[in-house]
């Protein structure tokens, strides 16, 4: 059993975000980046499924400029077997990534397709539920645990929705996005680091996949989020109910 | 439905490297709760045997022991260190009404604090080890009110303390006794500074997480980074000349800071705040004011020059089978043994290889024991072990560049090497800032970790490279089973934190350490004090880093710019020297 992950090289989280002066975008020059936190969970999951001897390879895709191979090599270090560079330049959105990972399924035919549940940088949240209705596979999002039968050919999945966990039984292929807690992924050792420079990393093009890239979404304006005002400090009890009474009207 | 629960997950994955760096630094307000069980052994050390206390009668103070008593009518103090007795210095006047009013009169009531709950704060320091018994805190917000201050204690023959951060580790940021509290937490503007020299200047009282985070925004950084960085002010910084993180890369702040404003004892203000690299008109008296512990000022405002903040930074924590790995020097090939002759093969010694091979990347070596380690998997939540196994020691090594393809190439290719030629058993890279924020907590997190555990004795040394680790073993079995002994510490400066952990502070302990450790660092010509001065615990020890001459000079001058002593008394220099 194949397990191909999808992993996307974002704009690192713990970095402040900062909007382009044209309001295009988010500034990503000289900006560091790194794996979506949601990915990596996602290849942990993959990794720890094949570690308990239920799949034979991990396959880590990455789609965007040629720097995602770094992030490919991240997740090779963190025990991925192979990496896929779908090399593109344009802008991605989930509709195009769904596409391309459809065109590699057919490629690879994995039994499980494994994503984050959404990309920390545009924050969608669309393309496991989108590749899982091209390849009209089942799917289990939000996951916050995955236990797989390997005899039966069925993943259980776990979600945590507000009413408490819901889970499903899936049929095997599937698709599974992955939330926070599904686990804590593991960090890169040295030894890895370096066994993963010499694991192969496949490129395509979209079009040796035969999709068309055209967005189907225009941006029109990114904007900060409005600043918050600064707190003022009062100096007694009677100043803070006249501020709530006359400033804030609340009382 | 499903839409709120992710929401809701994302918050707290947006939030999460701020918990990081909270994590990273100390939270301004102290929860009780979690500092070490000082008032257990507070009592217990009470219980065991009845030494000269200070109260309104005697006014002295023992500090010949294991930690603080207070019982409620009656204080009494001893103290984790063997500083010898000091006693209330009689010539210092007793506050009064008037006083208070007098004080009033130039901040306005808001600023002068005579609260019990906030005096509380102010009288005990971070360990809860010094206690003193002030009655009064005041907070100026200018040089000017700092002046005033100054000229009438100086008049009145009021001692004062001055506080920063309150996070110093020698019982320098507290009063002894009665010492009027001068807490500059109110002078806290950025004053200006110059995006194209990169020099900033700011207030005293500034913290140093607002200042790093001030930075940021500019495209700067502190040359300065220490564990304390969310309370410690850069006057207390200045004031302690405290090393830190960075001091690897970015050297002390004797040059770092390039000028400075200061009040002295009787209230004249020096204005030495300059802005300018090069300067070299007369006698440098800046440099008075850095590290003297407010002994000789009240430093005000600060003139520093700040590096560009670079985009590249790589963190790597790895794992030595042996300390002599870590470091190691050519001398060690003679401290034989079959292992180390073994390790005499090797050509390459982790700390060397690093400067020569990392140099103009390298912006810290930080080092830690597997008892350290434990300490801080034990005590502090969220934390693991990044490595599969437990090591004997580990290195944290952070790289800063301009380039990431070419440092991380730089880096990774230093790692190879130090792994083939064995210098490090495992090791792991850090993949993102949240990786390295987890890495570095588990070094910064090990003062925090030590206070939980119980009653520390520490030990801030300076030490040659390759003996700095020999004194730990040696405490490890001079102590045998009643302590826990830790080494961690600044490896690239030579800087051991010997901390020594016990249930509670008790006399036996204290005598097996001091004053061994003292005489063990001045025997290898060390210093007593790498970074965290000398305050109240070391005053008296002073003469196993300095010659009798440099410390009579040192009092000279003390004389001078202050002669009714009223600046931090009984503290930096020994009380045979000062009275
Ligand atoms: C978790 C932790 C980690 C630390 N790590 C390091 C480290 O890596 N390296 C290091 O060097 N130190 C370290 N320290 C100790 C360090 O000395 C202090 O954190 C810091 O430099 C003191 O700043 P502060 O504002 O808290 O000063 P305080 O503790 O308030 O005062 C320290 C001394 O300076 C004097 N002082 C303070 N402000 C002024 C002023 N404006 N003018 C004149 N005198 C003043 C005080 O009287 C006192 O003698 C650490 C402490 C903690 C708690």
């Amino acid at each position: 059993m194949k397990i191909m992950v999808a992993i996307k090289r974002v704009v690192d989280y713990a970095v402040k975000i900062r909007v382009k002066p044209d309001k295009t975008g988010v500034e990503t020059q000289n900006v560091k980046m790194s794996m979506n936190p949601f990915c990596e969970i996602a290849l942990e999951e993959a990794l720890r499924i094949k570690e308990s001897g239920f799949a034979s390879e991990v396959v880590a895709v990455s789609m965007g400029p040629s720097q995602c191979v770094d992030t490919l090599r991240t997740g090779l270090a963190m025990g991925a077997d192979r990496g896929i560079h779908v090399d593109s330049t344009a802008t991605l959105f989930p509709l195009s990534v769904a596409k391309l990972l459809k065109a590699l399924v057919e490629v690879e035919k994995p039994t499980l397709l494994i994503l984050g549940k959404q990309a920390i940088d545009d924050d969608c949240n669309q393309t496991g539920q989108m590749i899982a209705g091209l390849l009209n596979w089942p799917q289990g999002t939000f996951a916050s645990k995955v236990i797989v039968d390997k005899e039966k050919q069925v993943a259980t999945v776990d979600r945590e929705i507000d009413d408490g966990i819901e889970t499903l039984s899936l049929d095997l292929p599937a698709v599974i996005t992955t939330d926070l807690r599904l686990n804590q992924p593991r960090y890169a050792t040295l030894p890895n680091i370096m066994k993963a420079k010499s694991k192969p990393i496949k490129k395509y093009t979209p079009q040796d996949l035969k999709v068309e890239i055209k967005s189907d979404l225009e941006i029109i304006q990114v904007t900060e989020p409005p600043k918050r005002k600064a707190g003022v400090m009062v100096s007694s009890v009677d100043e803070l109910i006249n501020k709530l009474k006359n400033e804030a009207n609340v009382i | 439905m499903v839409n709120c629960n992710w929401k809701a997950t994302f918050r707290f994955i947006t939030h999460s490297p701020k918990s990081f760096f909270q994590r990273r630094c100390i939270p301004p307000s102290r929860n009780p709760t979690f500092l070490p069980s000082a008032s257990t052994s507070e009592f217990l050390c009470l219980g065991q045997r009845v030494f000269p206390f200070f109260n309104s009668l005697s006014n002295r103070v023992d500090i010949t022991e294991g930690c603080i008593g207070m019982p409620s009518a009656v204080l009494r103090k001893c103290y984790g260190s063997t500083a010898g007795l000091v006693q209330r210095n009689p010539k210092y006047s007793t506050l009064n009404d008037e006083d208070v009013s007098y004080f009033e009169g130039i901040l306005g009531k808001k600023n002068v604090i005579q609260d019990e709950e906030r005096l509380v704060a102010a009288n005990t320091d971070w360990m809860h080890k010094y206690k003193g018994s002030s009655k009064l805190l005041l907070q100026p917000r200018s040089t000017h009110e700092v002046s005033q201050i100054l000229k009438y204690c100086n008049s009145r023959c009021l001692a004062v303390v001055p506080q920063g951060g309150n996070t110093g580790l020698v019982g320098g940021s507290v009063p002894v006794f009665d010492e009027v509290i001068i807490s500059l937490s109110s002078m806290n503007n950025i004053v200006s500074f110059d995006k194209v020299s990169g020099i900033l200047v700011c207030e005293a009282g500034c913290i140093l997480e607002n200042i790093i985070t001030f930075l940021d925004n500019e495209g700067f950084i502190m040359p300065l980074d220490l564990g304390a960085k969310g309370s410690c002010q850069i006057g207390g910084n200045v004031s302690t000349n405290a090393g830190g993180l960075r001091l690897v890369r970015y050297g002390s702040l004797h040059g770092n800071v390039l000028g400075l404003e200061a009040v002295l004892a009787n209230g004249t203000v020096i204005d030495m705040l300059k802005t300018v690299l090069k300067d070299n008109t007369g006698y440098d008296l800046k440099h008075l004011f850095i590290g003297s512990e407010g002994s000789l000022g009240i430093v005000t405002k600060v003139s520093i020059l700040t590096p560009p903040k670079l985009s590249s930074v790589n963190v790597a924590f790895l794992a030595c089978k042996d300390y002599i790995i870590c470091c190691w020097t050519d001398q060690n090939c003679f401290n034989t043994c079959d292992v180390l002759m073994e390790l005499k093969r090797l050509e390459g010694k982790l700390l060397q290889e690093a400067k020569r091979k990392l140099g103009e990347i390298l912006s810290a070596f930080e080092f830690l024991d597997i008892q350290s380690m434990n300490l801080v998997l034990n005590h502090l939540e969220g934390t693991r072990n990044p490595l599969p196994t437990m090591h004997n020691f580990y290195v944290l090594i952070e790289t800063t560049g301009s380039d990431e393809a070419f440092d991380k190439q730089k880096l990774e290719a230093f790692l190879l090497h130090a792994m083939e030629n064995e210098l490090i058993s495992d090791g792991v890279l850090a993949q993102d800032i949240n990786q390295s924020s987890s890495f570095w907590h588990l070094r910064e997190g090990i003062p925090e970790a030590l206070m939980r555990a119980g009653a520390v004795y520490k030990y801030d040394l300076s030490i040659p490279v390759d003996k700095l680790y020999n004194l730990v073993e040696e405490m490890r079995t001079r102590l045998g089973n009643v302590a826990n002994v830790v080494g961690y510490g600044h490896l690239g400066d030579g800087n051991l934190h010997l901390n020594i952990s016990a249930p509670q502070y008790d006399d036996k302990i204290l005598s097996q350490i001091e004053p061994y450790v003292y005489e063990w660092t001045s025997k290898h010509r060390g210093s007593i004090s790498a970074e965290h001065g000398l305050g109240l615990m070391k005053a008296n020890e002073i003469l196993y880093s300095q010659s009798r001459e440099t410390v009579q000079l040192m009092a000279s001058i003390k004389n001078l710019m202050d002669p009714h002593k009223i600046l931090n008394p009984y503290k930096v220099l020994p009380h045979s020297f000062s009275s």
